[in-house]
Protein backbone atom coordinates (compact mmCIF):
# COMPACT_ATOMS: atom_id res chain seq x y z
CA UNK A 1 0.00 0.00 0.00
CA UNK A 2 1.26 3.67 -0.84
CA UNK A 3 0.01 6.66 0.34
CA UNK A 4 0.13 9.99 -1.69
CA UNK A 5 2.58 12.39 -0.01
CA UNK A 6 1.19 15.85 -1.99
CA UNK A 7 -2.13 17.19 -2.65
CA UNK A 8 -3.75 19.70 -4.62
CA UNK A 9 -5.50 21.96 -2.40
CA UNK A 10 -6.31 25.21 -4.27
CA UNK A 11 -7.08 25.40 -7.85
CA UNK A 12 -8.62 28.58 -10.15
CA UNK A 13 -8.53 29.92 -13.45
CA UNK A 14 -8.99 33.63 -13.99
CA UNK A 15 -12.30 35.32 -13.39
CA UNK A 16 -12.61 35.96 -17.07
CA UNK A 17 -10.53 34.07 -20.29
CA UNK A 18 -10.59 34.79 -24.04
CA UNK A 19 -10.74 38.13 -24.25
CA UNK A 20 -9.87 40.10 -21.21
CA UNK A 21 -8.23 43.48 -22.01
CA UNK A 22 -8.40 44.86 -18.91
CA UNK A 23 -5.57 43.26 -17.39
CA UNK A 24 -2.03 42.97 -17.84
CA UNK A 25 -0.25 39.37 -18.28
CA UNK A 26 0.66 40.06 -14.43
CA UNK A 27 -2.56 40.90 -13.82
CA UNK A 28 -3.62 37.55 -15.09
CA UNK A 29 -1.41 35.90 -12.89
CA UNK A 30 -2.43 38.17 -9.65
CA UNK A 31 -6.37 37.39 -10.78
CA UNK A 32 -5.43 33.38 -10.86
CA UNK A 33 -3.15 33.24 -8.02
CA UNK A 34 -5.60 35.49 -5.70
CA UNK A 35 -8.77 33.18 -6.83
CA UNK A 36 -7.01 29.91 -6.11
CA UNK A 37 -6.30 31.45 -2.59
CA UNK A 38 -9.46 31.94 -2.20
CA UNK A 39 -10.33 28.80 -2.84
CA UNK A 40 -8.84 27.44 -0.27
CA UNK A 41 -8.88 29.95 2.69
CA UNK A 42 -5.41 31.06 2.15
CA UNK A 43 -3.52 34.87 1.72
CA UNK A 44 -0.09 35.50 0.20
CA UNK A 45 1.51 34.97 4.01
CA UNK A 46 0.56 31.16 3.61
CA UNK A 47 2.61 30.64 0.70
CA UNK A 48 6.36 29.95 0.77
CA UNK A 49 7.31 28.71 -2.46
CA UNK A 50 6.16 30.03 -6.09
CA UNK A 51 6.47 29.02 -9.53
CA UNK A 52 5.43 29.70 -13.01
CA UNK A 53 6.42 29.71 -16.56
CA UNK A 54 6.87 32.12 -19.04
CA UNK A 55 6.89 35.13 -16.59
CA UNK A 56 9.53 35.94 -14.47
CA UNK A 57 8.59 34.60 -11.59
CA UNK A 58 10.40 37.10 -9.23
CA UNK A 59 7.74 39.42 -10.74
CA UNK A 60 4.88 37.58 -9.82
CA UNK A 61 6.49 37.01 -6.22
CA UNK A 62 7.10 40.65 -5.56
CA UNK A 63 3.29 41.52 -7.22
CA UNK A 64 1.50 39.36 -5.10
CA UNK A 65 3.99 40.01 -1.41
CA UNK A 66 5.33 36.42 -0.66
CA UNK A 67 8.25 36.26 0.94
CA UNK A 68 9.23 32.40 -0.16
CA UNK A 69 11.93 29.95 0.01
CA UNK A 70 11.42 28.17 -2.57
CA UNK A 71 11.15 29.41 -6.48
CA UNK A 72 11.28 27.55 -9.61
CA UNK A 73 10.43 29.35 -12.92
CA UNK A 74 11.09 27.15 -15.80
CA UNK A 75 9.81 27.91 -19.26
CA UNK A 76 9.76 25.54 -21.53
CA UNK A 77 6.34 26.17 -23.00
CA UNK A 78 2.95 25.10 -22.02
CA UNK A 79 3.50 22.45 -20.16
CA UNK A 80 6.24 24.05 -17.87
CA UNK A 81 2.88 24.15 -15.23
CA UNK A 82 2.94 20.62 -15.38
CA UNK A 83 6.51 20.08 -15.00
CA UNK A 84 6.29 22.55 -12.12
CA UNK A 85 3.61 20.33 -10.23
CA UNK A 86 6.20 17.77 -9.95
CA UNK A 87 9.25 20.26 -9.38
CA UNK A 88 6.66 21.64 -6.69
CA UNK A 89 5.73 18.01 -4.97
CA UNK A 90 9.93 17.75 -4.81
CA UNK A 91 10.22 20.97 -3.06
CA UNK A 92 7.65 19.92 -0.42
CA UNK A 93 8.95 16.17 0.01
CA UNK A 94 12.70 17.69 0.43
CA UNK A 95 11.04 19.80 3.24
CA UNK A 96 12.51 23.10 1.30
CA UNK A 97 8.87 25.15 0.93
CA UNK A 98 5.49 23.67 2.50
CA UNK A 99 2.67 25.44 0.67
CA UNK A 100 3.40 26.08 -3.07
CA UNK A 101 1.49 28.44 -5.74
CA UNK A 102 1.96 27.90 -9.37
CA UNK A 103 0.79 30.78 -11.52
CA UNK A 104 0.05 30.91 -15.62
CA UNK A 105 -1.38 33.83 -17.11
CA UNK A 106 -0.89 35.15 -20.68
CA UNK A 107 -2.23 38.22 -22.54
CA UNK A 108 -2.07 35.74 -25.63
CA UNK A 109 -4.74 37.69 -27.46
CA UNK A 110 -4.79 41.78 -26.29
CA UNK A 111 -0.75 41.30 -26.20
CA UNK A 112 -0.92 43.28 -22.64
CA UNK A 113 2.83 42.34 -21.81
CA UNK A 114 6.03 43.17 -22.58
CA UNK A 115 8.07 40.19 -23.57
CA UNK A 116 6.66 36.94 -25.14
CA UNK A 117 7.05 34.09 -22.73
CA UNK A 118 9.20 31.79 -25.04
CA UNK A 119 12.39 31.82 -25.07
CA UNK A 120 14.12 32.27 -28.42
CA UNK A 121 16.24 29.53 -30.03
CA UNK A 122 19.08 30.78 -31.70
CA UNK A 123 19.68 27.48 -34.03
CA UNK A 124 16.17 27.76 -34.49
CA UNK A 125 16.40 31.39 -35.60
CA UNK A 126 19.19 30.63 -37.85
CA UNK A 127 18.45 27.14 -39.37
CA UNK A 128 14.79 27.07 -40.00
CA UNK A 129 13.10 30.65 -39.18
CA UNK A 130 14.83 32.24 -41.95
CA UNK A 131 12.73 29.44 -43.77
CA UNK A 132 9.50 31.27 -43.37
CA UNK A 133 8.05 29.27 -40.75
CA UNK A 134 7.55 32.00 -38.38
CA UNK A 135 4.58 31.48 -36.64
CA UNK A 136 3.75 27.78 -34.54
CA UNK A 137 0.95 26.53 -37.25
CA UNK A 138 3.66 26.81 -39.82
CA UNK A 139 6.23 24.75 -37.84
CA UNK A 140 4.19 22.81 -35.22
CA UNK A 141 2.69 20.81 -38.34
CA UNK A 142 5.94 20.10 -39.94
CA UNK A 143 6.11 16.43 -39.20
CA UNK A 144 2.78 15.80 -39.96
CA UNK A 145 3.06 15.00 -43.78
CA UNK A 146 5.48 12.35 -42.86
CA UNK A 147 2.91 11.12 -40.33
CA UNK A 148 0.40 10.98 -42.94
CA UNK A 149 2.27 9.24 -45.12
CA UNK A 150 3.99 6.21 -43.02
CA UNK A 151 1.34 5.53 -40.24
CA UNK A 152 -1.99 6.48 -42.85
CA UNK A 153 -3.10 9.46 -40.57
CA UNK A 154 -5.71 11.30 -42.95
CA UNK A 155 -6.75 14.53 -43.45
CA UNK A 156 -10.52 13.38 -42.33
CA UNK A 157 -9.51 11.94 -38.76
CA UNK A 158 -7.28 15.32 -37.92
CA UNK A 159 -10.49 16.72 -38.32
CA UNK A 160 -12.25 14.40 -36.06
CA UNK A 161 -9.68 15.65 -33.50
CA UNK A 162 -11.44 19.22 -33.27
CA UNK A 163 -14.94 17.83 -34.40
CA UNK A 164 -15.12 15.83 -30.97
CA UNK A 165 -13.38 18.03 -28.72
CA UNK A 166 -16.07 20.43 -30.06
CA UNK A 167 -18.60 18.07 -28.74
CA UNK A 168 -16.51 18.49 -25.46
CA UNK A 169 -16.85 21.79 -25.65
CA UNK A 170 -20.77 22.01 -25.53
CA UNK A 171 -20.79 20.83 -22.41
CA UNK A 172 -18.60 24.00 -20.85
CA UNK A 173 -20.27 27.64 -20.18
CA UNK A 174 -16.42 28.69 -20.02
CA UNK A 175 -15.62 27.49 -23.64
CA UNK A 176 -14.75 29.65 -26.36
CA UNK A 177 -16.16 27.59 -29.33
CA UNK A 178 -18.97 25.47 -28.28
CA UNK A 179 -21.34 25.23 -31.33
CA UNK A 180 -20.88 21.92 -33.02
CA UNK A 181 -18.81 21.34 -36.20
CA UNK A 182 -18.47 18.81 -38.47
CA UNK A 183 -15.33 17.11 -40.69
CA UNK A 184 -16.97 19.32 -43.32
CA UNK A 185 -16.19 22.44 -41.41
CA UNK A 186 -13.25 21.91 -40.38
CA UNK A 187 -11.74 20.73 -44.12
CA UNK A 188 -13.81 23.63 -45.39
CA UNK A 189 -12.12 26.37 -43.13
CA UNK A 190 -9.41 28.69 -43.95
CA UNK A 191 -6.32 26.82 -44.96
CA UNK A 192 -3.38 28.08 -43.10
CA UNK A 193 -0.68 25.42 -43.27
CA UNK A 194 -1.63 22.74 -45.73
CA UNK A 195 -2.84 20.08 -44.49
CA UNK A 196 -3.90 22.26 -41.23
CA UNK A 197 -6.70 24.31 -41.59
CA UNK A 198 -7.98 26.81 -39.01
CA UNK A 199 -10.33 24.84 -37.27
CA UNK A 200 -7.33 22.36 -36.64
CA UNK A 201 -5.96 25.48 -35.06
CA UNK A 202 -5.58 26.64 -31.50
CA UNK A 203 -7.43 29.27 -30.30
CA UNK A 204 -5.46 32.79 -29.33
CA UNK A 205 -6.86 33.91 -26.16
CA UNK A 206 -5.94 35.83 -22.89
CA UNK A 207 -6.51 34.40 -18.88
CA UNK A 208 -4.46 32.64 -16.32
CA UNK A 209 -4.40 29.51 -13.63
CA UNK A 210 -3.37 28.49 -10.30
CA UNK A 211 -2.35 25.63 -8.16
CA UNK A 212 -2.06 25.45 -4.85
CA UNK A 213 -0.12 22.09 -3.93
CA UNK A 214 1.03 20.86 -0.32
CA UNK A 215 1.87 18.07 1.65
CA UNK A 216 -1.05 15.42 1.69
CA UNK A 217 -0.96 15.08 5.58
CA UNK A 218 -2.09 18.66 5.95
CA UNK A 219 -5.01 18.16 2.75
CA UNK A 220 -7.53 17.67 5.65
CA UNK A 221 -6.87 21.46 6.73
CA UNK A 222 -8.54 23.03 3.45
CA UNK A 223 -12.10 23.23 2.41
CA UNK A 224 -11.86 21.92 -0.88
CA UNK A 225 -11.87 18.50 -1.86
CA UNK A 226 -8.19 17.43 -2.40
CA UNK A 227 -6.46 15.94 -5.15
CA UNK A 228 -3.76 13.95 -4.69
CA UNK A 229 -0.61 13.45 -7.21
CA UNK A 230 0.12 9.43 -7.70
CA UNK A 231 3.84 9.21 -8.19
CA UNK A 232 6.51 11.10 -9.46
CA UNK A 233 4.78 12.69 -12.96
CA UNK A 234 7.27 12.46 -15.52
CA UNK A 235 9.16 15.73 -17.88
CA UNK A 236 11.02 15.30 -20.68
CA UNK A 237 12.70 17.64 -23.79
CA UNK A 238 13.81 16.81 -27.52
CA UNK A 239 14.70 20.80 -28.01
CA UNK A 240 13.31 23.65 -30.45
CA UNK A 241 14.54 22.59 -33.55
CA UNK A 242 11.45 20.47 -34.55
CA UNK A 243 13.20 19.62 -38.13
CA UNK A 244 16.06 17.70 -35.44
CA UNK A 245 13.00 15.44 -33.89
CA UNK A 246 14.15 11.94 -33.97
CA UNK A 247 11.46 10.74 -35.52
CA UNK A 248 8.62 12.58 -36.81
CA UNK A 249 6.04 9.72 -36.37
CA UNK A 250 6.40 9.81 -32.54
CA UNK A 251 7.49 12.43 -29.55
CA UNK A 252 10.83 11.31 -27.32
CA UNK A 253 9.83 13.87 -25.21
CA UNK A 254 6.29 12.13 -25.05
CA UNK A 255 7.36 9.04 -24.80
CA UNK A 256 9.88 9.28 -21.54
CA UNK A 257 7.59 11.72 -20.01
CA UNK A 258 4.61 9.60 -20.62
CA UNK A 259 6.62 6.27 -19.53
CA UNK A 260 8.22 7.56 -15.80
CA UNK A 261 4.81 9.05 -15.10
CA UNK A 262 3.16 5.78 -15.62
CA UNK A 263 5.90 3.40 -13.90
CA UNK A 264 5.80 5.60 -10.94
CA UNK A 265 2.67 5.66 -10.37
CA UNK A 266 2.69 1.92 -10.81
CA UNK A 267 -0.78 2.72 -13.20
CA UNK A 268 -2.04 0.82 -16.37
CA UNK A 269 -3.55 2.31 -19.15
CA UNK A 270 -6.99 0.52 -18.19
CA UNK A 271 -6.65 2.80 -14.93
CA UNK A 272 -7.44 6.25 -16.62
CA UNK A 273 -10.69 7.35 -16.40
CA UNK A 274 -10.13 10.91 -17.73
CA UNK A 275 -7.19 11.81 -19.88
CA UNK A 276 -6.05 15.62 -20.79
CA UNK A 277 -3.28 15.70 -23.92
CA UNK A 278 -2.06 19.30 -24.84
CA UNK A 279 -3.89 19.82 -28.19
CA UNK A 280 -2.27 23.07 -29.87
CA UNK A 281 -2.97 22.01 -32.95
CA UNK A 282 -5.20 18.61 -34.57
CA UNK A 283 -2.08 16.42 -34.49
CA UNK A 284 -1.00 16.32 -30.83
CA UNK A 285 -3.72 14.11 -29.34
CA UNK A 286 -2.97 11.72 -32.04
CA UNK A 287 0.62 11.59 -30.93
CA UNK A 288 0.19 11.48 -27.55
CA UNK A 289 -2.25 8.82 -27.39
CA UNK A 290 0.38 6.98 -28.69
CA UNK A 291 3.19 8.37 -27.32
CA UNK A 292 1.81 7.85 -23.66
CA UNK A 293 0.33 3.59 -25.36
CA UNK A 294 -2.95 4.04 -25.01
CA UNK A 295 -2.80 2.59 -28.90
CA UNK A 296 -0.22 1.50 -30.62
CA UNK A 297 2.00 3.32 -32.98
CA UNK A 298 0.29 4.55 -35.98
CA UNK A 299 -3.88 4.04 -34.41
CA UNK A 300 -4.78 7.64 -32.74
CA UNK A 301 -5.66 9.15 -35.46
CA UNK A 302 -7.86 6.29 -36.09
CA UNK A 303 -8.95 5.83 -32.47
CA UNK A 304 -10.60 9.08 -32.25
CA UNK A 305 -12.40 8.95 -35.56
CA UNK A 306 -13.62 5.44 -33.70
CA UNK A 307 -15.39 7.92 -31.45
CA UNK A 308 -13.62 6.50 -28.28
CA UNK A 309 -12.86 9.87 -26.68
CA UNK A 310 -16.19 11.67 -27.61
CA UNK A 311 -18.46 12.41 -25.11
CA UNK A 312 -19.49 8.56 -23.98
CA UNK A 313 -16.29 6.97 -24.98
CA UNK A 314 -14.66 4.52 -23.11
CA UNK A 315 -11.12 7.07 -22.99
CA UNK A 316 -12.93 10.82 -22.11
CA UNK A 317 -9.97 13.17 -23.71
CA UNK A 318 -9.81 16.43 -23.37
CA UNK A 319 -13.17 16.99 -21.55
CA UNK A 320 -12.85 20.94 -21.53
CA UNK A 321 -13.02 21.29 -25.68
CA UNK A 322 -9.13 21.74 -25.59
CA UNK A 323 -6.66 24.27 -26.75
CA UNK A 324 -8.42 23.84 -29.96
CA UNK A 325 -12.49 24.83 -28.45
CA UNK A 326 -12.07 26.15 -24.86
CA UNK A 327 -8.87 28.59 -24.54
CA UNK A 328 -5.52 29.02 -25.38
CA UNK A 329 -3.88 31.60 -24.25
CA UNK A 330 -0.16 30.20 -25.56
CA UNK A 331 1.22 28.14 -22.93
CA UNK A 332 -1.85 26.00 -22.33
CA UNK A 333 -0.76 23.30 -19.84
CA UNK A 334 -2.34 24.65 -16.50
CA UNK A 335 -5.89 24.88 -18.42
CA UNK A 336 -5.52 21.13 -18.99
CA UNK A 337 -4.05 20.95 -15.06
CA UNK A 338 -7.50 22.75 -14.07
CA UNK A 339 -9.68 20.32 -15.91
CA UNK A 340 -8.12 17.46 -14.41
CA UNK A 341 -8.49 19.12 -10.97
CA UNK A 342 -12.33 19.73 -11.85
CA UNK A 343 -12.56 15.94 -12.91
CA UNK A 344 -10.57 15.08 -9.34
CA UNK A 345 -12.71 17.12 -7.41
CA UNK A 346 -16.18 15.76 -9.32
CA UNK A 347 -17.37 19.39 -10.65
CA UNK A 348 -16.46 19.66 -14.36
CA UNK A 349 -19.10 20.86 -16.66
CA UNK A 350 -18.44 17.80 -18.56
CA UNK A 351 -18.18 15.02 -15.71
CA UNK A 352 -16.92 11.73 -16.27
CA UNK A 353 -18.84 9.16 -13.66
CA UNK A 354 -17.12 8.16 -10.53
CA UNK A 355 -13.21 9.26 -12.16
CA UNK A 356 -10.93 8.66 -9.53
CA UNK A 357 -8.11 8.86 -12.48
CA UNK A 358 -6.58 11.35 -14.09
CA UNK A 359 -3.40 11.62 -16.42
CA UNK A 360 -2.86 15.37 -17.64
CA UNK A 361 -0.01 15.49 -20.25
CA UNK A 362 1.29 18.45 -22.37
CA UNK A 363 3.90 19.52 -25.30
CA UNK A 364 6.03 22.60 -24.51
CA UNK A 365 7.08 24.54 -27.57
CA UNK A 366 6.81 22.62 -30.97
CA UNK A 367 7.50 19.25 -29.08
CA UNK A 368 10.31 21.04 -28.00
CA UNK A 369 9.18 19.38 -23.82
CA UNK A 370 6.91 17.60 -22.59
CA UNK A 371 5.45 17.08 -19.38
CA UNK A 372 2.80 14.27 -17.61
CA UNK A 373 1.35 14.03 -14.23
CA UNK A 374 -0.99 11.80 -12.65
CA UNK A 375 -3.82 13.37 -10.41
CA UNK A 376 -6.19 10.81 -8.14
CA UNK A 377 -9.13 11.44 -5.73
CA UNK A 378 -7.89 8.46 -3.75
CA UNK A 379 -4.38 9.21 -0.84
CA UNK A 380 -4.00 5.47 -0.86
CA UNK A 381 -3.44 2.61 -2.99
CA UNK B 1 14.12 38.12 -51.96
CA UNK B 2 16.45 40.44 -50.11
CA UNK B 3 14.11 41.38 -47.29
CA UNK B 4 13.92 37.68 -46.53
CA UNK B 5 14.80 37.17 -42.71
CA UNK B 6 18.46 36.79 -42.22
CA UNK B 7 20.51 34.16 -39.86
CA UNK B 8 21.73 35.64 -37.09
CA UNK B 9 25.53 33.96 -37.39
CA UNK B 10 27.63 33.14 -34.51
CA UNK B 11 31.91 31.97 -34.56
CA UNK B 12 30.61 28.05 -34.32
CA UNK B 13 28.73 28.21 -37.73
CA UNK B 14 30.60 30.54 -39.64
CA UNK B 15 31.83 28.11 -41.94
CA UNK B 16 28.57 26.92 -42.98
CA UNK B 17 27.71 30.39 -44.06
CA UNK B 18 31.09 30.96 -46.06
CA UNK B 19 30.62 27.93 -47.21
CA UNK B 20 27.27 28.27 -48.77
CA UNK B 21 28.51 31.76 -50.35
CA UNK B 22 31.18 29.49 -52.12
CA UNK B 23 28.01 27.41 -53.40
CA UNK B 24 29.50 24.40 -51.11
CA UNK B 25 26.93 22.73 -48.27
CA UNK B 26 29.13 21.83 -45.45
CA UNK B 27 28.41 19.50 -43.02
CA UNK B 28 30.39 18.54 -39.96
CA UNK B 29 30.94 14.66 -39.03
CA UNK B 30 32.52 12.92 -36.37
CA UNK B 31 34.93 10.22 -37.34
CA UNK B 32 34.53 7.62 -34.55
CA UNK B 33 30.83 7.74 -35.12
CA UNK B 34 31.25 7.72 -38.81
CA UNK B 35 28.25 10.44 -38.54
CA UNK B 36 27.10 13.50 -39.88
CA UNK B 37 25.34 15.82 -37.88
CA UNK B 38 23.07 19.53 -38.04
CA UNK B 39 22.85 21.83 -37.22
CA UNK B 40 26.61 23.15 -37.19
CA UNK B 41 28.18 22.82 -33.17
CA UNK B 42 32.01 22.62 -32.93
CA UNK B 43 31.55 18.76 -30.91
CA UNK B 44 29.38 15.71 -31.99
CA UNK B 45 26.06 14.98 -30.34
CA UNK B 46 25.92 11.86 -30.24
CA UNK B 47 29.46 11.22 -28.51
CA UNK B 48 30.71 14.62 -26.90
CA UNK B 49 33.86 13.82 -28.76
CA UNK B 50 35.46 17.78 -30.37
CA UNK B 51 37.22 16.07 -33.04
CA UNK B 52 35.09 16.63 -36.00
CA UNK B 53 35.34 17.44 -39.28
CA UNK B 54 33.71 19.40 -41.74
CA UNK B 55 33.04 18.32 -45.59
CA UNK B 56 31.22 19.28 -48.38
CA UNK B 57 27.52 17.03 -48.55
CA UNK B 58 26.83 15.51 -51.71
CA UNK B 59 23.88 18.05 -51.96
CA UNK B 60 21.63 15.80 -52.87
CA UNK B 61 18.34 14.39 -50.63
CA UNK B 62 14.79 13.24 -50.74
CA UNK B 63 11.34 15.61 -49.39
CA UNK B 64 10.50 14.11 -45.95
CA UNK B 65 7.81 16.14 -44.73
CA UNK B 66 6.45 19.49 -45.26
CA UNK B 67 3.40 22.02 -44.98
CA UNK B 68 2.55 25.01 -47.09
CA UNK B 69 2.37 27.91 -45.59
CA UNK B 70 -0.38 30.36 -45.72
CA UNK B 71 0.89 32.77 -43.40
CA UNK B 72 3.02 35.51 -43.75
CA UNK B 73 6.56 35.66 -43.86
CA UNK B 74 8.93 39.07 -44.93
CA UNK B 75 9.94 38.42 -48.45
CA UNK B 76 7.79 35.49 -48.90
CA UNK B 77 4.65 35.52 -51.46
CA UNK B 78 2.13 32.79 -49.40
CA UNK B 79 1.66 30.45 -50.47
CA UNK B 80 4.90 28.76 -50.16
CA UNK B 81 6.17 25.51 -49.46
CA UNK B 82 8.38 24.89 -46.01
CA UNK B 83 10.01 21.77 -46.32
CA UNK B 84 12.19 19.33 -44.47
CA UNK B 85 14.62 17.81 -46.79
CA UNK B 86 16.44 14.29 -45.61
CA UNK B 87 19.79 14.59 -47.02
CA UNK B 88 21.99 11.37 -48.53
CA UNK B 89 24.20 11.68 -45.11
CA UNK B 90 20.94 11.17 -42.96
CA UNK B 91 20.31 14.60 -41.50
CA UNK B 92 17.59 16.60 -41.69
CA UNK B 93 17.60 20.18 -42.52
CA UNK B 94 14.55 22.59 -43.50
CA UNK B 95 14.43 24.34 -46.87
CA UNK B 96 11.79 26.02 -49.16
CA UNK B 97 11.51 23.99 -52.36
CA UNK B 98 12.28 26.22 -55.65
CA UNK B 99 11.36 25.77 -58.68
CA UNK B 100 8.24 23.20 -57.73
CA UNK B 101 4.46 24.68 -57.57
CA UNK B 102 3.49 25.10 -53.54
CA UNK B 103 1.04 22.43 -54.40
CA UNK B 104 0.32 18.74 -52.86
CA UNK B 105 -0.01 17.72 -56.36
CA UNK B 106 3.69 18.75 -57.15
CA UNK B 107 4.96 17.67 -53.70
CA UNK B 108 5.32 13.96 -53.49
CA UNK B 109 6.80 12.84 -49.94
CA UNK B 110 10.55 11.40 -51.01
CA UNK B 111 10.80 12.78 -54.48
CA UNK B 112 14.68 13.12 -55.03
CA UNK B 113 16.01 16.92 -54.43
CA UNK B 114 19.02 18.53 -54.91
CA UNK B 115 20.77 21.63 -53.15
CA UNK B 116 20.68 24.85 -54.88
CA UNK B 117 21.83 28.53 -53.26
CA UNK B 118 19.22 31.49 -52.81
CA UNK B 119 21.09 35.13 -52.65
CA UNK B 120 19.78 37.27 -49.58
CA UNK B 121 21.92 40.09 -49.73
CA UNK B 122 25.55 39.31 -48.62
CA UNK B 123 24.28 35.78 -47.71
CA UNK B 124 23.43 32.57 -49.51
CA UNK B 125 21.03 30.32 -48.25
CA UNK B 126 20.62 26.51 -48.32
CA UNK B 127 17.51 25.70 -50.56
CA UNK B 128 16.37 22.56 -52.31
CA UNK B 129 15.26 21.89 -55.92
CA UNK B 130 13.72 18.88 -57.87
CA UNK B 131 16.66 16.94 -58.35
CA UNK B 132 17.98 17.35 -62.37
CA UNK B 133 17.34 13.94 -63.97
CA UNK B 134 13.48 14.32 -61.79
CA UNK B 135 12.63 17.52 -62.84
ZN1 LIG C 1 30.78 11.03 -32.28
Amino acid sequence: MSRASIAIVGAAETTRMGKVPELSQTGLHADAALNAMADCGLTPADIDGVATGGHDVAEIIQYLGITPTWYDGTSVGGCSFITLVRHAAAAIESGLCRTVLITHGESGRSNNRSHRPIFPSMQQQEFESIYGPLFPPSRFTLPVMRKMKDDGLTEEQLAMVAVVQREWAAHHPRATMRDPITVDDVLNSKMIAWPFRLLMCCLVSDGGGALILTSAERAGDFPTKPVYLRGMGGESAEGPMISQMESFTSSKAFRVSGKMAFDSAGITHSDVDHLMIYDAFAHLPVYGLEDLGFVKPGEGGAFVAEGHTRPGGALPLNTNGGGLSYMHSGMYGMYALQEGVRQMRGVSPAQVPDAKLSVVHGVGGMFSAAATAVLTTEDRW
Amino acid sequence: MSDRPLPTIYPETQFYWDGARDGKLLLQSCPSCDKAYFPPRPFCPTCGSRDVVVSEASGKGRLYSYIINHLPAPGYEPPFTVAVVMLDEGVKMVANILECPADPQALILDMPLEVTFEQRGEIAVPQFKPAGDAA
